[in-house]
């Protein structure tokens, strides 16, 4: 095929071609099921879900115990002495199995620190139990959720059917405002698509906007696309994308772009030029609204953390907007690095002194109360405002309680007047 | 160790228990009960507990779930289709499902049945006939025939099979 040129018919997006390859195939279109070869596979606390699948399919050894990724973050330290149970039994698995990459609860949230240990890489399949795992299609990895019978099929195989999906194509540009972010645009995105509105479809982010995202920030952009039913979401891979993989993983990858002339059932424009802050509010998350129109909510807890705005910047940003204040005396502000190695630079930097002397918590790096398993969950009628990913009712404790979603710029601000506020009220 | 229960039928008959749209993962089943990691029973016993609580009242074993769009959004959590299918729940057909959830349940042998439009046409309480293979389902109140989507060859294959589990298994020629 001369270099440029593709007939229709022949163009592939993204997802279309890392299937292609996954499966072997030199052409795959959407809504074909393809049989796609795991590159990388992981699992946190479910390993322990995966594992007694695994077992009843009776199989002796993993497919290959260097490509599966096991850790812990979602209820660490134990909470209970089933989670505690859970953790002891992985952690034999591991041993009896000679799993290679193994990351016990001193290390953080999965979905960083599969980029941190280098195993996010371009044209790749990742597929983990984990809904968020669309994260990693921040560095142009086919990366997809999946449950734990399935992991269990491929911890035995190391494949997994997939349909090819058919993709939208989301084009940015323009620079943001002050105190408004990637978090503001992807909730905007979710508020006009819908909860379903990219439901089985892979989702490519390009233009500018994009291309000027840091990589922290682009990983909010396809986390989040998870709550529009995305099943990848992919940031276009650039010279952004190469440094930060080459730094981590010593592997070899290849850069996937989509060709001109792929075929997308949908494509948007959107310009950020004059967009304001956004707050998804209760119950869910393409409950979208400009923060002016719910300024003023009480709040009893700010939440700043997750595997979506728990990274270095989202942290600056806070620190920037608590330095030398203290929060509202009734509110309680919980800060949850998303690594061990961000939570090491926000110490060097001085972000955990600003937190700790403006009367925040400061917890261990993992998912904490994000998915209301423990570490401030809420009681009836109390509201939190959170940097996380989902505000269902019931999510984060009692089924009376309210959780708005927000950047980390909002939750700081939030945190130090005692109501959902714009960072520029309290500057 | 027992595999997933009985392989599912060609036809699932049984009475509706009807919900909205976007029911996600959370509410059908809550992350504190997330530590449950094998014992199936007991995570039957926390369907739909905190959002709602009359489920565990007044829904009974065979009864088959209808809902609205993107049923099952949210985690991927197993638990949410282990905890149904532990329940006894017959099948769960919808107008849309969210897709971590529908691989969920045709891994785990629950019937999961894409059907647009079903919310118009059948009501709480009314008893239906769901042809697997056909993807035709029969209001027996109103003696209607509502044509759902047909469940793809292969993936009837694994429900038949009684799930990923005992289909692989097949596949791989394990005896156990």
């Amino acid at each position: 095929m001369d270099l440029g040129f593709c007939v229709l018919g022949e163009a592939m997006t993204i997802a279309e071609k890392i299937l292609a390859r996954a499966s072997g195939r030199e052409k795959v279109s959407p809504n074909e099921i393809v049989m796609a070869q795991v590159d990388v596979a992981m699992s946190h606390e479910n390993a322990d879900v995966v594992l007694r699948s695994f077992r009843d399919i009776g199989v002796k050894k993993v497919w290959d115990k260097e490509k599966i990724v096991i850790l812990f973050d979602h209820r660490i330290p134990a909470e209970s002495e089933k989670t505690a149970a859970t953790h002891k039994r992985l952690r034999a698995f591991v041993k009896e199995q000679n799993i290679k990459y193994f990351y016990d609860m001193k290390e953080g949230i999965c979905h960083q620190i599969l980029p941190e240990f280098g195993h996010c890489r371009p044209g790749e399949v990742l597929v983990g139990t984990d809904s968020h795992t669309t994260t990693h299609g921040a560095f142009g990895t086919f990366a997809t959720g999946i449950g734990a019978t399935e992991m269990a099929g491929v911890w035995a195989t190391g494949e997994l059917w997939l349909k090819v999906p058919e993709s939208i194509k989301i084009s940015v540009s323009g620079s943001f405002k002050d105190y408004v972010s990637a978090k503001d645009l992807i909730l905007r995105i979710i508020g006009e698509l819908g909860s379903d509105g990219a439901n089985y479809n892979a989702v490519e982010f390009h233009g500018e906007t994009i291309r000027n995202m840091s990589i922290a920030s682009r990983m909010v952009l396809s986390n989040l696309s998870m709550e529009m039913g995305a099943k990848v979401a992919f940031i276009i891979s650039d010279e952004k994308t190469v440094s930060y993989v080459q730094k981590n993983s010593d592997k070899k990858f290849e850069i996937i772009l989509p060709d001109e002339n792929a075929q997308y059932i949908r494509e948007l424009n959107i310009d950020i030029t004059n967009l304001e802050s956004q707050v998804a509010c209760p119950h869910s998350v393409d409950n979208v609204k400009s923060l002016k129109e719910i300024a003023g909510t009480e709040i009893h807890q700010a939440l700043i953390g997750s595997c979506t705005n728990g990274r270095l910047e989202d942290l600056a940003i806070a620190a920037k907007i608590l330095e030398g204040k203290t929060i509202h005396p009734d509110i309680r502000l919980l800060v949850i690095p998303a690594s061990r190695r961000i939570y090491l630079e926000a110490i060097k930097k001085g972000f955990i002194e600003i937190f700790v002397k403006a009367g925040g918590l400061v917890l261990n790096p993992g998912c904490g109360p994000c998915l209301g398993a423990h570490q401030g969950l809420l009681a009836p009628e109390e509201v939190c405002v959170a940097t996380t990913n989902r505000n269902f009712k019931g999510r984060m404790g009692s089924p009376e309680s309210f959780v708005y979603l927000a950047s980390p710029a909002i939750v700081a601000a939030s945190a130090i007047t005692g109501v959902i506020s714009e960072p520029t009220e309290v500057l | 160790m027992s595999a997933p229960r009985q392989s599912a039928s060609i036809r699932v008959i049984g009475r509706v228990y009807k919900f909205g749209d976007d029911i996600n993962t959370d509410v059908i089943y809550p992350g504190k009960y997330l530590s449950i990691t094998s014992d199936r029973e007991e995570m039957a016993k926390h369907c739909f507990e905190a959002a709602y609580p009359e489920f565990l009242k007044t829904a009974k074993k065979d009864d088959i779930i209808i809902a609205g769009t993107n049923f099952g959004c949210g985690s991927s959590r197993e638990q949410a289709a282990t905890c149904l299918k532990y329940f006894g729940i017959g099948a769960v057909v919808a107008e849309s499902f969210a897709r971590i959830f529908y691989r969920n349940a045709i891994n785990l042998a629950l019937p999961v049945i894409i059907a647009p439009g079903i919310s118009q046409k059948i009501d709480h309480n009314d008893t239906i006939e769901i042809n697997l293979e056909t993807g035709v389902i029969k209001n027996m109140r109103t003696n209607e025939m509502i044509k759902a989507n047909k469940l793809p060859s292969f993936i009837l294959k694994i429900i038949n099979d009684g799930g990923l589990i005992l289909h692989l298994r097949k596949k791989l020629k394990i005896r156990k």
